[in-house]
């Protein structure tokens, strides 16, 4: 399939869409009709003053010159980019859900009772105690578990400053255990990037915190030893925490709290299909075991338990506090709640089995070598021999996005897929042709992609060189 | 229904894909060992788009329908539709992350556009695309004032105003770089100037303020605590929203070295918290700001194009070194608001703000005729909101109010907090006939 973006080039301009402040702005005397005395004030605001019309066609013109889900496939290993459903915005949408976070409990029981379903689906679907939905991503979710872990280990009198991270794990983790104030002990993989049980064994000790892990790991690869895993860490005092990047593998076959994790978070960007905007907003839920409940951030939901029917929220007796200003990223957890009721049990392990089918499939149609397996949801292929940034730039010429390029490192010019289960078979046989002939091109055609996108190859090392982040560093130049 | 309603396969389609992948069923896709292995059921009863949509309509009928005179950090203004219809375009909403550029040209130019606004209403020249929200943004400032100070230190002073929920942010975030949070008086409403004077030292690494205030007090005088927080090499962050700043005092002006706070009062209905965090900063800080940047570059024809840029402060490169574990952010809120900003234009942003202004000084005074309350509390300017003193207790009257139907903060024993914006100034004169009721 070729796929030709939208561009709207004039030939005496060297851009595609002109900057709304190129489109013309206006300067604002704020003073002027001030209520306020000038000392207070600024002196004037100059902002572009497009009408109506004009901003309706800029971000059009915009929104034709972006890929997202709904064009084409997306399949950016470790960041399930599925499809979101339509009906989750419209339920989002209630103007009766659009309240304050300082309302009273008594005057929004139906807010809470959603958080509370969603909690209590959450911590179904990961073998769970309690749940958290204040998080307002996978990151802060990571954040909030490992603040959790210290101050369990602080309440026990244990003074542990380490967490244990495997090489291959998401960047987050060692920035969210730094940012926790734990040293890093990163642990080294065994040819499958798998945990290293020995290495782990020789690595845990009694200033260990926490072992941050991913499973699948991020080559898909199942950690076949979590058992094992979970009685070594446990063994030495130390938690064992669950990076949820990857739970649309496990839906309804495994769960992390039966493989012995005491705290983890849910990217429901990822497995429950809220979507992804361009970014952002995710939400980072996080679930914890029993022992940790009491650590959890304030406020928590749960159900009134004096004989009333209600919920309300609370602090949990040993809070960690906060980790948002108020309760997190409220549209977006109505949307997954929206999203987990339409699918059931049955749907959910429906989609994990599509999803490891259909990342099972497309390896098979593509011509790259795929060094680990068996892998679940995605996998690492290698270019070889061939740059897989080059390669993924290809791609974009042919009605597809191109993996995630060269990560993990463990595998030489990495190009990890994630289909997701929203791909029919159709839409796999163009993934895999793009892949192919991507592969097969010159170095030459390599080099020139792409041609077919709204920018042709852009200049990453001069952007960073000489940084211009705002249109008034433009016009200084 | 069986499946997953967003898993498209049919079942010849499913059997002709396991049998090329070389497997009997989809169990023997999954390397999972038998002790961890989940065979049990959530529990989970699906449904149909149109019975979830009822029960979800139900349940937020439930919310009580309260003319909410709330803010303390979480503002509403009317968003025109346009905002709604430009954003929920599927290309944007259904995007990710921008990391092939060449095809996301898009969304990258309306970042860009979002971050040049705060480098406008802050004089700052640099702006990120956004953070959750101004308390994770605040934590971050002060994490970053850690990483850039020259000389050591450890304190964070903050002003004794300051919504419980942004200080505890600030709290975990200080406890793993090891700096404790102490927070500094205020002289009516306004900042305590002479008393941080005397409490800044070398031990300080950041001085924050806000303008408004929590209480919505307009400071008078922010330029005196840039130069206090300057003259003991401190950090001075400043914390506004994108509506004030469209008419105070502009930052860069008074001394701010970074700017944090919240843009969701564009572009965001009341959403139960959920925000946008604003971040800007001085040139000198470029390579410590926490979160993603959108730079402009050129393509290989010379056209002007964007991409994600000094990627080497975060993450997924700098691992444990990296600025911050942001990654994940609010860019399609930012996206909402760039558009709310363009459709009211400077124009419409300074009138928004003035009414702000003129409404709530106009609520305060007839509040204050009323007998057993006195408003505004502080004799300052305010901005949105203010506090009312109550000779009876303020949750009493703030419960009866709610009877009434109206919402309002309890921040005191005897202090009420109102905060009044375009959505409710229509419904002041209710109000103040309300509090005479409750009286």
């Amino acid at each position: 399939m070729i796929h030709d973006q939208a561009r709207y080039t004039r030939e005496d301009d060297a851009l595609h869409e002109p900057l709304l402040s190129e489109k013309g702005e206006q300067t604002v005397d704020v003073r002027d009709s001030s209520p306020l005395p000038d000392d207070l004030t600024r002196e004037e605001l100059t902002l572009p003053n497009p009408s109506e019309p004009e901003v309706a066609r800029h971000y059009t013109r915009l929104s034709q010159m972006n890929w997202a889900i709904d064009t084409g496939p997306y399949p950016l290993g470790s960041c399930t980019m599925k499809y979101n459903p339509k009906f989750t915005e419209d339920v989002a949408a209630d103007p009766n859900a659009a309240v304050h976070p300082d309302r009273s409990d008594r005057s929004v029981q139906g807010t809470l009772e959603l958080c509370y379903g969603l909690q209590e689906f959450l911590a179904d679907i990961g073998g769970m105690d309690a749940v958290t939905l204040q998080p307002p991503a996978g990151a802060a979710g990571e954040l909030t578990g490992i603040l959790i872990a210290k101050a369990y280990h602080e309440h026990h009198g244990n003074d542990r400053s380490e967490v244990v991270i495997p090489a291959s794990a998401h960047g987050t983790n060692f920035a969210t255990a730094a940012m926790a104030g734990y040293d890093v002990v990163e642990l080294p993989s065994d040819e499958n990037g798998r945990v290293d049980v020995e290495a782990l064994d020789a690595a845990v000790g009694e200033d260990t915190a926490a072992l941050m892990l991913t499973n699948p790991n991020t080559v898909g690869l199942f950690e076949r030893d979590i058992a094992e895993i979970a009685d070594i860490v446990h063994d030495a005092g130390g938690l064992l925490y669950y990076d949820g990047a990857n739970l649309n593998a496990l839906l309804g076959r495994a769960r992390p709290g039966d493989m012995g994790f005491d705290v983890m978070h849910y990217n429901v960007h990822k497995t429950f299909a809220t979507p992804h905007g361009g970014g952002g907003p995710g939400a980072g839920p996080v679930g914890v075991v029993e022992e940790l409940a009491e650590f959890l951030p304030t406020p928590h939901v749960r159900e009134i338990n004096d004989g009333n029917v209600g919920y309300e929220a609370v602090e949990p007796e040993r809070s960690i506090g906060k980790v948002h200003g108020f309760t997190g990223n409220w549209l977006v957890l109505i949307k997954a709640y929206a999203y987990i009721a339409r699918l059931g049990d049955a749907g959910l392990a429906d989609a994990a089995a599509k999803a490891v089918l259909n990342a099972n499939y497309l390896a098979e149609r593509i011509d790259m070598d795929v060094p680990h397996g068996p892998f679940h949801h995605e996998f690492a292929a290698t270019a070889g021999d061939r740059d897989a940034a080059d390669v993924a730039k290809r791609m974009l010429d042919f009605g597809v996005h191109p993996p995630t390029t060269k990560w993990p490192a463990m595998v030489p010019e990495a190009m990890l897929t994630e289909p997701t289960e929203i791909e029919n078979r159709s839409s796999l046989e163009d993934l895999a042709t793009a892949f192919n002939v991507a592969y097969a091109d010159s170095d030459e055609v390599l080099a020139d992609a792409p041609s077919r996108t709204t920018a042709r190859r852009i200049d990453q090392a001069s952007a960073a060189r000489t940084p211009r982040l705002s249109w008034q560093a433009l016009d200084d130049e | 229904m069986s499946g997953s309603p967003y898993a498209p396969h049919t079942a010849t389609e499913t059997a002709e894909m396991l049998e090329a992948v070389g497997v009997a069923d989809e169990e023997a896709l999954f390397d999972i060992p038998e002790d961890v292995a989940f065979d049990g059921e959530f529990g989970i009863e699906p449904r149909t788009e149109r019975e979830i949509r009822a029960e979800c309509a139900r349940l937020f009928a439930r919310n009580d329908d309260l003319v909410e005179f709330l803010g303390r950090g979480h503002y509403s203004h009317y968003v025109p539709s346009v905002v709604d219809h430009l954003a929920d375009r599927a290309e944007f909403i259904t995007s990710y992350t921008q990391y092939q550029p060449e095809i996301t040209q898009g969304f990258l130019q309306a970042l860009f556009e979002y971050q040049s606004l705060l480098v406008e209403l802050t004089g700052l020249p640099v702006a990120n695309c956004s953070m959750y929200d101004a308390a994770t943004a605040l934590a971050e400032a002060a994490t970053l004032a850690d990483r850039v100070r020259s000389t050591s230190g450890d304190v964070v002073l903050i002003p004794e105003h300051l919504r419980e929920g942004k200080r505890g942010v600030l709290e975990n975030y200080c406890a793993g770089a090891d700096l404790t949070v102490e927070s500094y008086p205020m002289d009516d409403g306004n900042a305590d100037v002479d008393a941080l004077a005397d409490r800044v030292g070398e031990d300080v690494v950041m001085v924050y303020a806000e303008n408004p205030t929590v209480r919505g007090c307009i400071e008078e005088r922010l330029a005196e605590i840039g130069e206090v927080a300057a003259e003991a090499d401190a950090l001075f962050t400043l914390g506004s929203d994108v509506v004030a700043l469209s008419v105070l005092e502009e930052p860069a002006s008074v001394g701010a070295d970074v700017v944090v706070g919240e843009a969701g009062a564009l572009g965001l209905p009341a959403a139960y918290g959920m925000g946008l965090g604003v971040f800007a900063c001085k040139d000198d800080y470029l390579r410590q700001v926490p979160g993603r940047l959108v730079g402009a570059s050129e393509d290989a024809e010379g056209t002007r194009a964007y991409t994600l840029t000094l990627q080497t402060r975060e993450q997924h490169i700098r691992k444990e070194r990296a600025t911050s574990n942001i990654c994940t952010n609010q860019a399609w809120v930012a996206l909402r608001a760039a558009i709310h900003a363009a459709t009211l234009g400077p124009d419409g942003l300074v009138e928004l703000a003035h009414d702000c202004v003129r409404d709530a000084e106009a609520l305060a005074a007839d509040l204050d005729a009323l007998s057993g309350v006195a408003a505004p509390v502080h004799d300052r300017h305010h901005l949105r909101e203010f506090a009312v003193r109550t000779d009876q207790p303020a949750a009493a009257i703030a419960g009866d109010l709610e009877a009434e139907g109206f919402a309002v903060h309890v921040i005191g024993e005897h202090l009420i907090e109102v905060c009044v914006t375009d959505l409710n100034a229509d419904r002041t004169d209710a109000l103040v006939e309300a509090f005479e009721e409750v009286l």
